[in-house]
């Protein structure tokens, strides 16, 4: 199991640890059928051309489950995700690194629980931000362990 | 392409907003929740290890955040024509309640929020706001999906 950030650990403006990820062509076909999403863009090279694109593309969905991964892993077996969002700007395709990264924009509490809000994207290799998006994690407090 | 302006008129609007797809009900397997979770490269033990879950606060496997999207088709069809050929996902905005585990059957309905034309860098665009709301069959609302579809 990861380690466990607790509410205490976290400050406003902190950065969150990168994560990396390396999409192939192989993962793209496992993900359409795991995901039930056959469009042929994300695997027929042929087809993606026909639609004017250099290659197969991510799945937009991927991606937003690359940033779920990020959250999990952050918040660690005892954080709980109550939000996950993202924007699709940019065309991400297989055989390129994509990091997701993130900072802590807001710490706070609210009916009893605590809460942070992070900003979070997926960047290619030229930093340029593909997927950006937000999430809320409501995280343990150390005040509640006995 | 020649687009009338606008391609979407006022009541076009009224008659989409509010429609529902029929509700679509499915059950979570163990098997597909794994399948899921190695397609994404994702090896955290509860999405994966049935004996390291039940450590969990979970007590057993759950489904990744993203996972509902594998549970079906959730666009609603518009009730009229609209002069684009092509689709493009926006993105989304999730919200959860409870987790999904093995052997839930989750209801899917989705509903049109909100339907609009802009015009921006593919030319006019008419953007279409679905909320997809997935029910577990004890009736709680485990999550909401915010997605917004792109036709230009």
């Amino acid at each position: 199991m990861a380690d466990q950030i607790y509410w205490e650990d976290v400050s406003e403006g902190m950065d969150m640890a990168p994560l990396v990820k390396n999409p192939t062509t192989q993962q793209l076909v496992k993900y359409a059928g795991a995901s039930g999403d056959y469009y042929q863009i994300h695997y027929d090279k042929d087809f993606a051309k026909g639609n004017g694109l250099d290659d197969v593309i991510l799945h937009g969905a991927l991606k937003n489950a690359y940033l779920g991964q990020y959250m999990t892993d952050w918040m660690g077996p005892l954080g709980t995700l109550a939000m996950l969002s993202c924007q699709y700007r940019g065309m991400d395709s297989p055989g390129q690194p994509i990091t997701a990264r993130g900072s802590v924009t807001r710490k706070y509490q609210e009916d009893g629980r605590n809460l942070v809000d992070c900003e979070i994207w997926l960047e290619n290799t030229e930093g340029q931000k593909t997927t950006p998006g937000a999430a809320t994690v409501e995280l343990p407090s150390r005040q509640g362990l006995g | 392409m020649s687009t009338p302006s606008p391609a979407l008129t006022e009541e076009m609007r009224q008659q989409a907003i509010g429609l529902e797809s029929s509700p679509f009900t499915t059950d979570v397997e163990k098997g597909a929740i794994i399948r899921f979770a190695q397609a994404i490269g994702d090896e955290n033990p509860i999405f994966n290890d049935e004996a390291e879950a039940r450590k969990s606060k979970y007590g057993g496997l759950v489904a990744p955040p993203t996972f509902l999207r594998s549970m079906g088709s959730y666009r609603v069809a518009l009730p009229f024509e609209l002069p684009f050929d092509r689709m493009l996902d926006g993105g989304s905005e999730w919200r959860y309640f409870y987790p999904v585990r093995p052997g839930d059957r989750i209801t899917v309905v989705a509903r049109i929020e909100n339907i609009n034309e802009r015009t921006g860098r593919l030319g006019v665009m008419i953007i279409t706001t679905t909320v997809t709301t997935y029910t577990n069959q004890l009736d709680q609302v485990v999550a909401t999906q915010t997605s917004n579809g792109i036709r230009y």
